[in-house]
């Protein structure tokens, strides 16, 4: 049967587009621009068709799409979404348009720029669908190259050093995941997720790679377990988990704001998806024997991070603090969700709840943070680059909607009820809450110091006595407001009715919690 | 002393004057006269040891001479224009100016 | 289903709708939010008022009074989870009270914010404030509750920071919204306990929601692991997220400060309705808070009931205690609404929900009445808050002056004429046949003394003698900062537009306390949906009268000492020390300054709260990035020594031989000097060599 193959056009698009960037080169900036956008509107268009077109209900990935590539290592082009797929399609499909808006005023090399941002979406894309680790690995390293490039050549004055950190941190990881992943394929001859994980289901997978790399020294559960913290390390220093983090502030800090953009909403989500898509299904039992040091480095995740931020005083690096806050939520679910329950029907059925709260925060995360970043660039792009905290005060009398729209991104980043952060954290809590009680009781110190730094961002930059210098700042342009009424629509919208998007990733949560169940 | 010894020692005098000539002198065309003078002592070497050999009848002795002088006299002219040649070139025949072929 | 059931939901939406539609609407359009607030406050108090007969029309004809209307909200896993709201007694009487008096400020704040720019946001976050109170008191779920009791938080901080250039109405706002983050992060934590235990949030359910039989018992015969009933445990956290909410101790630090607001929501939301809504909580989750293992006929008092009496009876003894010394007008009103918010903890610790609930009824009431006569006050006095600098004001003001001495004579519990009276007495009398303890009775009788006595106090600082307030005026710098929000002038009495809603309040605070004494105790019996009749009998049994006694004592008691101190002789100037300060400056200074918990909090949880994220700071930047860069330098150091190998060792020695080469090169071409005569001088060198050598072989 051959169907339309909407994931690769999907992938192919922003490519094309970057070429058509590329080729036409910087003469009309203005131009450029614009095409850029349009290309990445028509990747949303398809995704929103995707989305359109999806069945919530069905087993399994759907939109596959399979060939034969390199029959000599048993590599196919295999590419396929369930709902987690789909969901991580919509956040790049909307952060991605998000990046280039807060990217508009950036002057040089502007066609190289957006032409970066759009295949940096294609990596995001391909990872997101890839089903088969070879190309998947390609796409997820490909990645790092126009991130690379966005954050040194329009970065900060410390933008080098920063990119230099960001790529070899995570290249580091990447590698040491390629080793443990080299080591299944000589074990299975095989880089389809499908397939290695129906082996690790049926617990053939771990002794099989022990058997055949034969490493005298170690007993096999060690040998099991240096594989796993291979690929540990890989996605560990992705989302990323204290105390894996140090690339991360500076990188988001130094980057232009568009790009922070991307990291935050887009790139850091490659990371917890990589832990539900591969480490779930493939590394259960190795988890579950060093549950609690995992659980802790979660804990200390939400809590050092939230600290941290506390005791910044630049306004991207609390929310780059803040981002590693909200994936520390993610990172507990994603943990309790492996805890043992020998198939208890009631705690299942939290590790359900934690599961949908898992994608939800994902989600919801990308849009706040994104929208945060964005209301920081263009505060930026009014103070003519100053964004400490101190450098302001009384924000809110020169621009009350400015204030008022990015009060609201604030709260939903707060997790106040009624906008999107609250119901995704709520479910996480309330699912891991049973399952690793302390774990999460100690997570809530998390929830309370994110108020503690949110309030303070709005009482040191928008109260107070509005400063002689900024008495004349510009209050949002009519354009700017159009622009943020979808995403602060979407927040409302969310908060409000969740199932929009749990009733797409219900069933993809169910499956995942339930083939850990055999562990 | 055999007359085969007076000739040797005359063409050995020579060969040495030569030779003396064309190591010492700075002026390109003594140089080439010294030159000369080694070629007409072994010329002398060859008569002398014709004439005194072991088959005078031959004429071997003669023949070698006389195309020695003939080639002599055709490096006399090529080396005198190329002499000629450097002078234009650098308004001097002097030897120690003339180095430019120095490894 | 009733159609005022089915259609509950209208009563908190019509006021977030007439929000959100003033928040789009363009800045100036003042007339139009006003109008949509008070107009969406209308109906829904209309709503109310249909619902409440609702309930009275099924309870005359004997059907349950209670209802619930459920529905699906979103799906997780194989359940979904459900929200709804219900329709009670406690719902109605609430829903009432709400709309009235939020309705009667709304129209007051016209008038009192009438000289400030920013008038559309205001009736904008307090209408947003309504429907969210509203949405608090209907919902059917504990989650929904939750949800709408974080918004009116965040309306709360909104509102105290509503005049933000001032830095501290800025800081009052974001103390006000994390001191009760903490009490709610706790709450947090019950509620995701308490669903992962019951596996639902909603109250009542057809008998499968949490408050219903079959749940509470089941949640009672679970214990943790640290031996701690599962309940008791709950109901605990549960109650955190309330004593944040309440100002009780030891969270009650940021109400006070929370005056920094206009006085409007210090009388909506810091007196009448938000502060209120910890107490309406645990009344809501009442049969949780007091189920106990024990048996049922043996009267036992749960430990989470425990709790809450002695917290609230500490509060209310501990707030009067403060409030004798403060001199900012709302500042008095503040502590004073500390101390009955501990008061109605107190009455529904010991002695249930309808004891409690009476008195925040009231109290509702009469507090809103003296803030804003508080408020008239201030807007008569172009934004002057000090009472020293007041006094004299019963002849200028005299409406406010009337209706204010009716509110404080209610807060007292002058007996017999005035609500109060009736609800604290209630209080007092089930605190006194309280079955563990008699010390909450003494505390709350001790308070009740301090409470005429303060009241009598501020009352005699800002009504009688002579006006002090022309001494020194401008130089306030509190006064300054404010009177740009009000009118100037002398003192004067406040437009009928603000004193209107004062006389209707008064006449509520004079008249409530009927519907609940004990000879008819209507109120009670409509709560606890228990027959009603009159029976005067009532004041005989059960030890009721000498209660009434020592307390109407009490309060006369206090009034007079509060007449002795301030009221014997006019005070004569602004800068004369405190007539009951004088008898020990030092205790006196310190409950000036609320026994310095500000201080304490500063110097230990915030100081804490500052190192810890210093040390975060600190291990972010040298453990964490200093184990990263002992990694770097390692690897860099190990490419340095491959460097210094390369260059000096294996470098060096393919230099060398590169150089010889080069050299013996130089060496041979010195031969090769282009000069025709040293070759030839080799060639003759040779030549004597070879001959030496050829003769020198001839020879041998």
């Amino acid at each position: 049967m051959i169907t339309f193959p909407w994931i690769s056009t999907l992938t192919i698009v922003p490519v094309v587009g970057a070429i058509v960037l590329l080729a036409f080169g910087s003469r009309n900036k203005v131009l450029v621009r614009w095409i850029a956008l349009a290309f990445s509107f028509l990747a949303l268009v398809l995704t929103l068709a995707l989305w359109h077109q999806f069945n919530p209900l069905a087993d399994g990935y759907q939109f596959q799409e399979l060939h034969a590539w390199i029959p000599a290592l048993n590599a196919e082009y295999r590419v396929g979404i369930d709902g987690l797929g789909l969901l991580m399609l919509l956040l790049t499909s909307i952060v991605v348009p998000i990046g280039m808006l807060a990217s508009w005023q950036i002057q040089q090399r502007v066609s190289l720029y957006f032409a970066l941002v759009l295949l940096l979406q294609a990596c995001l894309v391909g990872t997101f669908t890839a089903l088969n680790f070879f190309h998947w690995f390609i796409y997820w390293e490909l990645g790092l190259i126009p991130a690379f490039f966005l954050i040194k050549l329009w970065g900060g004055p410390k933008s080098a050093k920063a990119a230099m950190q960001f790529l070899v941190y995570t290249m580091v990881g990447s590698i040491a995941m390629l080793m443990s992943f080299l080591a299944i394929y000589l074990a299975t001859k095989t880089f389809d997720f499908t397939e290695l994980a129906h082996l690790a289901q049926s617990g053939k997978l771990m002794p099989a790679v022990v058997s055949t790399l034969g490493w005298h020294l170690f007993t096999p559960a060690h040998t099991a377990m240096v594989i796993f913290l291979g690929v540990f390390l890989g996605f560990a220093v992705k989302v990323p988990l204290i105390p894996f983090h140090t690339w991360l502030p500076s990188a988001y800090s130094e980057a232009p704001t568009g790009t922070t953009i991307l990291l935050t909403g887009a790139m850091s989500k490659m990371g917890l998806y990589g832990f539900l898509r591969i480490v779930l299904p493939l590394f259960g039992v190795q988890m579950q024997q060093v549950l609690t040091p995992l659980l802790w480095l979660a804990v200390a995740t939400v809590v050092l991070s939230a600290y941290a931020a506390l005791a910044q005083t630049d306004l991207k690096r609390i929310f780059a603090y803040s981002s590693i806050n909200h994936l520390g939520y993610c990172m507990l679910g994603i943990f309790a969700v492996v805890k043992f329950t020998g198939g208890d029907a009631a705690l299942t059925a939290q590790k359900f709840a934690a599961m949908n709260g898992v994608y939800l925060q994902m989600f919801n995360h990308g849009l706040t943070a994104a929208t945060v970043f964005w209301f920081i660039a263009m505060l930026e792009k009014r103070s003519g680059g100053l964004r400490g905290l101190n450098d302001f005060g009384g924000l809110r009398k020169a621009m009350p909607v400015f204030t008022g729209l990015m009060g609201i991104a604030l709260f939903s980043s707060l997790g106040l009820p009624g906008l999107n952060g609250f119901i995704g954290e709520f479910l996480i809590f309330k699912g891991s809450f049973p399952l690793v009680t302390w774990a999460t009781a100690s997570s809530a110190i998390g929830l309370l110091l994110t108020a503690v730094f949110i309030l303070g961002v709005l009482q040191r930059v928008f109260y107070g006595p509005l400063g002689e210098k900024w008495v004349h700042l510009p209050d949002l342009t009519l354009g700017e407001r159009l622009t943020l009424v979808p995403l602060i629509g979407l927040m409302f919208a969310l908060g409000l009715y969740p199932q929009f998007i749990l009733g797409v990733v219900n069933h993809t949560a169910i499956q995942m919690a339930l083939n850990l169940r055999n562990f | 002393m055999s007359p085969l010894s007076g000739y040797l020692l005359l063409s050995a005098l020579l060969f040495s004057i030569g030779l003396a000539g064309a190591l010492t002198r700075r002026n390109a065309i003594l140089v080439l006269i010294g030159i000369e003078l080694m070629l007409n002592a072994a010329n002398l070497n060859f008569i002398a040891f014709w004439r005194y050999g072991p088959n005078p009848a031959a004429l071997t002795g003669v023949m070698f001479t006389i195309f020695s002088i003939s080639v002599a006299a055709a490096e006399a002219a090529v080396g005198l224009s190329i002499i000629l040649a450097v002078y234009r070139h650098s308004k001097s025949i002097n030897l120690d100016a003339m180095n430019s072929m120095k490894g | 289903m009733n159609w005022i059931v089915r259609n509950l939901w209208l009563v908190p939406v019509l006021p977030v709708l007439a929000a959100g539609i003033s928040a789009l609407a363009k800045r100036k359009s003042r007339v139009l939010a006003a109008s949509l607030a008070i107009g969406s406050m209308s109906l829904s108090f209309l709503l109310s008022v249909w619902a409440f007969a609702h309930v009275l029309a099924l309870r005359n004809s004997g059907q349950p009074s209670l209802q619930v209307f459920n529905f699906r909200w979103f799906q997780f896993g194989n359940e979904w989870l459900s929200l709804g709201w219900m329709l009670d007694p406690l719902t109605a009487v609430m829903l009432v009270m709400v709309t009235f008096v939020g309705l009667l400020i709304f129209i007051y704040s016209v008038g009192y914010m009438e000289h400030d720019d920013n008038f559309m946001r205001f009736f904008c976050f307090l209408a947003l404030f309504a429907g969210a109170m509203l949405g608090v008191i209907i919902s059917n779920n504990l989650l929904l509750l939750f949800m709408c009791w974080e918004i009116v938080g965040l309306t709360s901080y909104l509102l105290i920071g509503f005049w933000f250039s001032n830095p501290k109405a800025a800081a009052a706002g974001k103390k006000a919204f994390i001191v009760t983050r903490i009490g709610d992060v706790l709450f947090f934590l019950g509620i995701v306990w308490l669903y992962a235990q019951s596996g639902t949030l909603l109250f009542y359910d057809n008998g499968a929601g949490f408050l219903e039989h079959s749940a509470i018992s089941h949640l009672l015969t679970q214990t943790t692991t640290t031996g701690i009933c599962v309940a008791t445990g709950i109901a605990l956290l549960i109650f955190c997220g309330a004593v944040g909410k309440s100002g009780q101790f030891p969270l009650h630090v940021w109400l006070p400060d929370a005056m920094e607001g206009p006085t409007p929501v210090s009388a909506l939301i810091h007196a009448a309705t938000m502060v209120a809504a910890g107490v309406f909580l645990v009344a809501r989750v009442y049969p949780l808070m007091s189920a106990h293992t024990g048996l049922a006929d043996v009267i036992t008092t749960s430990t989470a009931l425990q709790a809450v009496t002695w917290v609230g009876s500490f509060t209310a003894l501990f707030g009067a205690v403060i409030a004798v010394a403060q001199y900012d007008i709302k500042r008095i009103l503040a502590y004073s609404t500390v101390s009955q918010l501990g008061y109605m903890m107190m009455g529904l610790g010991v002695g249930g929900v309808s004891v409690g609930m009476f008195h925040l009824i009231t109290h509702a009431f009469f507090k809103s009445l003296l803030f804003l006569g508080a408020g008239s006050v201030i807007h008569g006095c172009s934004g002057e808050q000090d009472i020293r600098k007041m006094g004299g004001l019963g002849k200028l003001m005299p409406v406010t002056f009337v209706t204010y001495a009716i509110g404080m004579l209610a807060l007292c519990g002058f007996p017999l004429f005035f609500s109060g009276f009736w609800s604290k007495d209630e209080i007092l009398h089930a605190a006194h046949t309280w079955n563990i303890s008699q010390a909450p009775f003494y505390m709350g009788a001790f308070a009740a003394l301090l409470t005429a006595f303060y009241m009598s106090r501020q009352v005699f600082y800002v009504f009688a003698g002579t006006s002090r307030l022309a001494e020194e005026h401008h130089d306030h710098a509190h006064a300054a900062d404010t009177s740009s929000h009000h009118g100037s002038g002398s003192p004067h009495e406040s437009p009928a537009v603000m004193t209107v809603p004062l006389m209707i309040l008064s006449a509520f605070a004079l008249l409530l306390g009927f519907l609940g004494t004990p000879a008819w105790p209507w109120f009670q019996s409509f709560l606890e949906d228990a027959p009603v009749s009159v029976n005067f009998g009532a004041f005989l049994t059960g030890g009721m009268l000498p209660v009434m006694l020592s307390s109407s004592v009490i309060v006369l008691l206090g009034l007079t000492l509060g007449w002795w101190f301030f009221g014997r002789k006019p005070i004569e100037s602004a800068d004369a020390p405190d007539n009951f300060g004088k008898l020990s400056p030092s205790i006196f200074t310190a409950l000036g300054n609320a026994l310095y918990f500000d201080a304490i909090y500063g110097a230990t949880f915030v100081k804490l709260t500052t190192l810890l994220s210093r040390i975060s700071d600190w291990l972010d930047r040298w453990v964490w990035n200093g184990a990263v860069q002992t990694v770097t330098y390692t690897v860099l150091g190990f490419a340095h020594l491959d460097n210094f190998l390369d260059t000096n060792v294996v470098n060096s020695g393919f230099d060398e031989g590169c150089d010889t080469v080069s050299r013996s090169g130089k060496l041979l071409s010195m031969l090769q000097a282009g000069r025709i005569q040293g070759y030839l001088k080799i060639v003759a060198g040779a030549l004597v060599v070879f001959t030496i050598f050829l003769l020198w072989k001839a020879k041998i």
